[in-house]
């Protein structure tokens, strides 16, 4: 059951998302970002967070979006997990909304089972859906192939 | 209720120092039996112990502890005398509370362990031997003392007076020093006692804290740096003298907070004790442990990785350096062994030793034993000093990593000792005299988290080599970029000083391109070597180019990084971008100059490592032919049976019987092995049924002979098909099988492979 109420929100192609805003730790601007070789196709790069090295993630990878027009630059979304910050890469940055409880109903059936993973559920806002995205399992990637 | 969960936390983490002062102290109470100040240490240990847990309800705990703290009341009002016994069973004791205290950190409660007959046999040695000393009066008592050999006179002839005491009044007024006390015994563990002064001066700091303090500061460092940068090229000499005070600053503060990340090693020590008295006790050997410079620091990080490699070496000291009691008297040395553990600052490293008195290492034995390995040629053994040969036993694959096993006991790697200390950038060397004794000198760097790197780019991107494993850089120009790297099959080397040097290039290892030319080709353009050491392999790593040393502070990966193990981690430049930090050792396994199936067995002994090492094995000996007698390690061994000649049926080439519902292809040994065939063919088969990667193989032996449990000494001679070596077992000549090899040569498992999943059907 859904519990959380403010989510902040981001655009993905014509996805709007969301994630909790308590897991979230700031939004920041394009970095520079550094490829790591041999490394799983969704981690885009590093990039230095005041002092912090932090693993970037491509969302649109996750979600099996096709990558984002050359020349468009990704936000980051920094969210906390147990094992430190890692950054969400996003097209663009919404509002935070507080959402309604009873407006919550979860995916689809018919939703493809990779998107499944990593969508909790929905919010029927007044003029769109709000998809809640599982940062836990967005984030989990498979461990990697070791050569 | 996080009311609650603090106090328990606090619990845990006091008990747990507890536990490891209590494991010090019991050792050394053994040593000086009539130390009341000890015992009374002891004893309030135990005693907090219980009391809080009764508080917090951990009733198994307290019921545990409580028949602990019984026992120590008597010992310390003297109505007992310590025996090794009593001393095992309270060391039991604190293993149980450290499992429960274990369980109540992972699961909130003191566990589902059964500790019963722990309890039961607190309880016995309180209750019977109560008697048993009380019964022989204060006078007597004093000649039981002496009972088992360590323990000295303990007490003088006070005892009734103590038992008189209140026992709950008795614990800390014991103070007073008995005046005919023990001598002391030679250099005890110089137990802290009054370290709880020094606890008002102190403040627990969470490690999360100091890390961020680290982090920080680093950060600041970059800063720092940027600003000077700047400052370079500005004339405000107000600005200047701000900057170069900020420098200064900056400096103090980064050297401040590294040192709050430093431990004296005597924290890894502190469990040597305890480790030293069980494997000597188990062993039938006397080693008492001693210590010099428990105070030297290290950082955390280094403390972490040196603590298993140490303990391993402890280990091996007590296992193998020290002779038994006996032995020793005959050689003349005093019968208990002496272990020393010296730390000490040098030169920006610290240097650990471990020195025993026991027999040394045997040069001619480890000689043996390589060219056996074949790790080197006769010819190579012969040219060599003792000191290199006695350092072969840090070669990859000296010890017997195939017989892994309980039963059979084995040797551990010593190389993944060195492995682990040359990770951390350190060396280690060991010196031995025949019959006097070992001491390996290990020298590691101060810290971890700030270490000497050489930055080099290649396909646009840089990365950090850490120096612990350069040796040095080569670059080819013009005529000899192009001539210079030459081929072996598809291999590129290069020469160096009139050696081979296999390449590789970083940017092809980390699939940054297509193969080792890149996409330019074979070019006039400058080659860069960066020639690295890992393990024992010397390797090029070709490079676009190489930029400049630099001090780098080493930050880890994240977790969908991990199972990258071509880097080590990543630090932050100079401008603020991130590099990796290349792992040279996994880097070398990815491009195959270590073989990968090495470093996993590598890994695969650092976990078992635990189990001590033990030349001993379980042998199996078994006659073939008339008079031929041969040995495999009992280890490797299902199960014997015996099969009638006429259950053996035949599948393609191969003899087979049927067995508990598979094929079980036989090997005649004597057929292979050339031994020429009996007259007949005996009634029976004789089968040792020989467990090999997961599919039993049948081998057909004349008779089995008997089960041995010999120290052995193989004598290596001219590899003859699947005998690697000949031994005296029993005065007799046995040769030594190598079953794997003659399975192998015999091609049998590809059959058996096949045949499994038929097996039921077919």
């Amino acid at each position: 059951m859904e519990t959380e109420r403010q989510f902040c929100t981001f655009l993905l192609g014509d996805q709007f998302l969301g994630i909790e805003v308590l897991k979230v730790q700031e939004v920041i601007r394009t970095q520079a970002m550094t490829r790591v070789p041999l490394a799983p196709r969704a981690v885009r790069g590093l990039i230095n967070l005041r002092g912090q090295i932090i693993t970037a993630i491509d969302l649109r990878e996750r979600l099996g979006l096709p990558a984002l027009a050359d020349g468009r630059e990704p936000m980051n979304v920094v969210v906390r997990t147990d094992e430190g910050a890692v950054s969400l890469l996003v097209d663009e940055i919404g509002d935070v909304l507080e959402t309604d409880l009873a407006s919550y109903e979860d995916p689809p059936e018919t939703l493809s089972p990779a998107a499944r993973q990593l969508i909790r559920g929905v919010y029927k806002l007044p003029d769109r859906l709000l998809l809640v995205l599982n940062t836990d399992k967005a984030l989990g990637l498979e461990p990697t192939a070791s050569r | 209720m996080s009311d609650m969960d603090e106090i328990v936390k606090e619990f845990l983490v006091e008990s747990t120092e507890g536990l490891d002062q209590l494991d010090r102290n019991l050792v050394a109470l053994e040593q000086k039996p009539g130390d009341k100040e000890l015992l009374a240490g002891i004893f309030r240990s135990i005693h907090t112990i219980k009391g809080t847990s009764g508080f917090l309800a951990f009733s198994r705990l307290e019921s545990v502890t409580h028949v602990g703290e019984s026992l120590l009341s008597d010992l310390r009002d003297g109505k007992k005398v310590l025996t090794p016994a009593i001393t095992s069973a309270l060391l039991q004791l604190v293993d149980a509370v450290r499992s429960m205290l274990a369980a109540i950190e992972a699961t909130g409660q003191d566990g589902q362990e059964d500790f019963a007959p722990l309890v039961e046999l607190l309880t016995r040695l309180q209750t019977g031997e109560a008697g048993e000393a009380g019964g022989a009066g204060g006078a007597g008592k004093a000649g039981k003392a002496g009972g088992p050999g360590k323990v000295k006179k303990g007490r003088s002839g006070s005892t009734a007076v103590v038992s008189l005491e209140d026992q709950a009044s008795a614990a800390p007024a014991a103070s007073a020093p008995p005046a005919a006390s023990a001598p002391p015994a030679a250099e005890p563990l110089a137990a802290p006692v009054g370290a709880s002064a020094a606890s008002d001066s102190n403040i627990r700091v969470d490690v999360a804290l100091l890390d961020k303090l680290m982090n920080l500061v680093g950060e600041l460092v970059l800063a720092r740096n940027q600003i000077l940068q700047h400052t370079a090229t500005q004339d405000d000499s107000g600005f200047t003298a701000t900057s170069q005070r900020l420098n200064l600053i900056t400096t103090e503060l980064q050297e401040g907070v590294m040192k709050t990340r430093m431990q004296p090693i005597g924290n890894v020590w502190a469990k040597f004790p305890r480790i030293v008295r069980d494997l000597a006790l188990a062993c039938g050997k006397q080693v008492r442990i001693e210590m010099e410079g428990r105070e030297t620091e290290l950082d955390k990080t280094i403390i972490e990785a040196i603590k298993d490699p140490l303990t391993h070496i402890v280990r091996n000291s007590v296992d193998h350096g020290m002779e038994f009691p006996a032995e020793r008297a005959a050689r003349s040395k005093p019968a208990e062994g002496r272990l020393l553990l010296r730390a000490y600052h040098e030169g920006g490293q610290v240097n650990i030793e471990i020195s025993d008195d026991g027999a040394g290492v045997n040069a001619e034995r480890v000689k043996a034993k390589a060219i056996q390995k074949g790790l080197i040629t006769a010819e190579q053994a012969a040219r060599m000093a003792d000191r290199e040969l006695v350092n072969l036993i840090f070669a990859p694959g000296f010890s017997t990593a195939e017989q892994v096993s309980n039963i059979s006991g084995r040797g551990v790697g010593m190389d993944v000792v060195k492995t682990n200390i040359e990770r951390i950038g350190g060396t280690v060397d060991v010196h031995s005299l025949a019959g006097q004794g070992t001491t390996l000198k290990i020298k590691i760097p101060l810290t971890l988290a700030i270490i000497p790197a050489l930055v080099v780019t290649t396909s646009g991107d840089r990365f950090a080599i850490p120096q612990a494993s350069l040796l040095e850089l080569v670059r080819l120009e013009g005529e000899d970029a192009r001539k210079g790297i030459e081929m072996v099959y598809s291999a590129p080397v290069c020469r160096l000083r009139g050696r081979l040097l296999p390449l590789v290039s970083l940017s092809h290892t980390l699939r940054l391109q297509e193969d080792f030319w890149g996409p330019r080709g074979r070019t006039d353009r400058a080659v860069n070597i960066v020639v690295l050491q890992a393990d024992e392999h010397t390797f090029g790593l070709v490079v676009d180019e190489i930029n400049d040393t630099e001090e780098i502070v080493v930050k880890p990966l994240g977790k969908q990084l991990k199972g990258i193990n071509a880097f080590a981690g990543a630090t932050i430049m100079g401008d603020g971008r991130v590099a990796l930090i290349l792992d040279v050792l996994g880097l070398a396994q990815r491009a195959g100059v270590v073989s990968e199936a090495r470093g996993h067995a590598q890994a695969e002994r650092a976990t078992v490592r635990a189990h001590a090492a033990e030349e001993r094995q379980m042998l199996l000996l078994f006659r073939l032919g008339a008079d031929r007698r041969m040995a495999i390690p009992l280890s490797m061994v299902a199960r014997l049976e015996e099969f009638k000649q006429g259950s053996v049926e035949r599948a393609g080439q191969h003899q087979v019987v049927q067995y508990r519902g598979r094929l079980l292809p036989l090997l005649r040994l004597n057929q292979l092995l050339g031994e020429p065939a009996g007259t007949h063919e005996p009634e029976t088969l004789q089968v040792v049924v020989y467990a090999h990667a997961g599919q039993d193989v049948g081998l057909v032996v004349e008779n089995i002979v008997d089960i041995v449990e010999e120290c052995l000494t193989v004598h290596r001679r001219q590899r003859q098909g699947a005998v690697y070596g000949t031994a005296v077992i029993q005065e007799k000549v046995t040769d030594m099988l190598d079953v794997p090899a003659l399975i192998e040569s015999a091609d049998v498992l590809l059959f058996a492979g096949a045949a499994e999943p038929a097996g039921a059907g077919v």
